[in-house]
């Protein structure tokens, strides 16, 4: 019989082993572990270089309007600063754009974890009809294909001809850039990691015993003795949008599945469906116990990335706090997701914490970020 | 807006397989193939031991509630529908009307017809009278798709004990509830239960599938936890002669499964909490069923960690028991027919266990 110890030891090895097979090109900024780098997706400054130019690049888009940094705009944090984010000719999806900032770290990507990394990710939103609204992947290499600078480009970081690019190069190069934007170096961190004891204010000190104490929120959004990711790459219920869908749940699962069945794309449906957005990682992975979860975000720049939530329906940092104090409602006399999920329930914490909490939350703020970003008003 | 003109098709690069979680439950169960007997395949769902507490007036803690109205919600989305519910008794704490009514409304949203089971903690108030009330008789027979299914009501005790001479009728509640109570007393089924169990077997051929659902488990695991009944032995005795035969159990709050002799032995999560096992607590005498691997130490943090509800596949008079964990791994044991056993799908492998939790 295998002792717990042995059993840690070898999960422990499993860990060492695949941190081997990663190469490291940042510093870790302060607060944060190094990059981690997929052994087949090496960085380097042409490939990030390439990464940088296609991320911006509108054309890949029905109307020529639509790039990555039309949702994930560097002067909005890496979002969009929109409830919802706005694709090609003006549609909307049905979820918030996360920020791309230290999204290098996640586990999985997308608000339901549909994607394992960044590369897959990266394929989605430019045939995503309510994002880019591509036909397919073909439209999209064929202006790689047909423009000078591309080919020259996708030739010196993959040494490939033009008619041999495939989606895979554009997706290592986009996510090779994405892995550059990644930042700490708050005010916590100094406060936490830096031995800098001023670097948060006396609020915002007390704001993090509520973090760490009655306001449970460390829970899911870790804080680990070295590194803070504020987040368990887990998916939790918490309550939001369960109005939307109170009474149907039902009806609504089962009509997506009979769809997922006979071939209807998760992607596709989850953003252009707001019913279906709502079934969060149920959708990928069709596990009763998901129903409505949704992965944890980080919270690393969150002053400067309102709205907030998968929908983003809470307007202000306030409100967030507040949906959480009330046990994951608007109200206290809303109704309850019977999803819930267990870490959930009502906080009572004093006005006084509450302004502590929001005070905390505002010291996660990055430096560098916060530096190129005007304005944080939400555009409607 | 029609939600149906949304699910456009598009041609894709099918990944899905890899992002499906190898434990994530069927929405849609796959109807199993069976073979010529005269059992049909069919599926139950099994939500139990929910603790409900009345506080005063219209509270009730929070946690336990929620517990089971998750458990609910999510056996409400099987599809297609399982064809009966049972509730695996322990629906109150302390036995009281507030809590078999308030547990009751609550099972009220319960899409389907429920077959209940008495749990101590809803009889040691009243013996049993409120629940009887309710919900009706505490044993009782009923055939299915060719399979015979007998309710026991299997947490009775000795009469001396039950009529000596109490404080108050809910002092003698409390003392029932108590873990390690030495001055506590060992369920039984007792001789009348028994006597009429002989008789209802008496009218079912041997090879008819047999479901035998208690409480209490109908084999002995711990005593001082009453994780036991005493007269478990007659019991089995009883069953022997059939083919096949299955007993459920609630009462444990964990997930156990054991084979002995022909009948497999399943037990059910509570959607309150979860116990330990008794082995990792004690250095008394603990039988954990042989075959069990247990389950991985629960995150306090989770309220819902540890607890959970099961669907239940039967076919060809076999049962697989499906359980749904929230905020753990779902898990299945399933009767393997080679074997003779059931088997842990998930676990059964050294190397693919959880660490269990062996101390506090």
């Amino acid at each position: 019989m295998m002792t717990t110890l042995d059993s840690c030891r070898i999960i422990a090895l499993g860990i060492v082993i695949s941190a081997a097979g990663m190469s490291l090109v940042n510093a870790a900024p302060l607060g944060l572990p190094a990059v981690p780098i997929p052994a087949d997706n090496p960085q380097s400054d042409a490939k990030i270089a390439l990464g940088d130019r296609l991320y911006h690049e509108e054309r890949f888009s029905a109307d020529g309007k639509i790039s990555c940094a039309t949702c994930h705009a560097e002067e909005k944090a890496f979002t969009d600063h929109r409830a919802v984010s706005k694709g090609h000719n003006g549609l909307l999806g049905t979820r918030n754009a996360p920020t791309v900032i230290n999204a290098a770290y996640m586990q999985m990507q997308f608000w339901d974890g549909r994607e394992p990394n960044l590369e897959e990710q990266s394929k989605q939103p430019p045939v995503n009809p309510v994002e880019g609204g591509l036909p397919n992947h073909d439209a999209l290499l064929k202006i790689i294909r047909d423009d000078a600078a591309y080919v020259k480009a996708f030739k010196q970081v993959f040494g490939v001809d033009k008619k041999d690019i495939t989606i895979d190069h554009y997706a290592k190069a986009v996510a090779s850039f994405e892995r550059t934007i990644v930042a700490g170096d708050s005010p916590f961190d100094r406060y936490q990691y830096g031995g800098d004891k001023s670097a948060m204010s006396e609020a915002a000190v007390r704001g993090l015993e509520v973090y760490l104490g009655q306001g449970r929120c460390v829970s899911c959004h870790l804080i680990e003795h070295d590194q803070a990711l504020f987040t368990d790459n887990r998916f939790h219920n918490i309550g939001v949008g369960f109005k939307n869908i109170q009474g149907r749940v039902g009806e609504i699962a089962e009509d997506f599945l009979k769809a997922k069945n006979e071939g209807a794309d998760v992607d596709v449906t989850v953003l252009s469906d707001p019913d279906a957005s709502e079934l969060g990682r149920f959708a990928v992975n069709e596990d009763i116990n998901k129903i409505g979860a949704f992965k944890t975000p980080t919270l690393r720049n969150i002053e400067l990335t309102p709205p907030y939530m998968h929908d983003g329906s809470q307007k202000t940092l306030e409100d967030m706090v507040n949906f959480y104090n009330n046990g994951g409602r608007v109200n206290p006399d809303d109704p309850l997701t019977p999803f819930l999920s267990g870490g959930i329930r009502p906080l009572n914490l004093s006005d006084q914490q509450k302004k502590d909490l929001v005070a905390f939350l505002k010291a996660l703020t990055s430096p560098g970020i916060a530096a190129k970003v005007s304005s944080t008003k939400i555009i409607d | 807006m029609n939600r149906k003109n949304h699910f456009n098709r598009r041609e894709f690069l099918k990944k899905g397989s890899a992002l499906i979680a190898a434990g994530s439950l069927p929405l849609s169960l796959v109807e199993v193939a069976f073979g010529k007997t005269q059992a049909e395949s069919f599926t139950f769902a099994y939500i139990s031991d929910s603790h409900i507490t009345h506080i005063k007036g219209n509270n009730f803690v929070r946690n336990w509630d929620r517990g089971l109205t998750r458990a609910i919600a999510e056996a409400n989305l099987l599809t297609p529908r399982p064809d009966f519910i049972f509730y695996g008794g322990d629906i109150a704490q302390l036995g009281t009307p507030e809590e078999i009514d308030h547990g009751l409304d609550l099972l009220g949203a319960l899409r389907g017809d429920v077959h209940h089971v008495m749990g101590e903690h809803d009889y040691y108030l009243d013996l049993g009278e409120h629940w009887r009330k309710r919900i009706g008789p505490d044993h009782y027979s009923f055939d299915h798709k060719g399979v015979h299914f007998v309710v026991l009501n299997s947490i009775l005790t000795h009469d001396d004990w039950i009529h000596k001479k109490w404080d108050s009728p809910m002092h003698r509640m409390k003392a029932m509830a108590r873990l390690d109570n030495p001055d506590g007393s060992p369920f039984l089924v007792g001789d009348p239960q028994r006597e009429w169990l002989r008789k209802d077997l008496e009218k079912v051929s041997k090879n008819t599938p047999l479901v035998v659902v208690s409480h209490s488990p109908l084999q002995k695991i711990y005593k001082g936890w009453n994780f036991w009944t005493d007269d478990a032995e007659q019991i089995q005795a009883m069953l022997k002669p059939f083919d096949k035969v299955t007993v459920l159990y609630g009462h444990v709050h964990q997930i156990q499964y054991n084979q002995i002799d022909n009948i497999s032995f399943h037990a059910v999560m509570a959607t309150a909490w979860p116990w330990p096992y008794p082995s990792t607590y004690t250095r008394q005498a603990s039988y954990l069923p042989k075959l069990t691997v247990e389950i991985n130490r629960a995150d306090p943090f989770f309220e819902r960690d540890g607890t959970g509800w099961q669907f239940i596949n039967m076919h060809t008079g076999d049962i697989d028991v499906h359980y749904a964990l929230p905020d753990n791994r779902n898990r299945s044991v399933i009767f393997d027919k080679k074997k003779g056993h059931p088997v842990d799908s998930g676990h059964q492998a050294e190397s693919a266990r959880i660490p269990p939790m062996k101390h506090f």
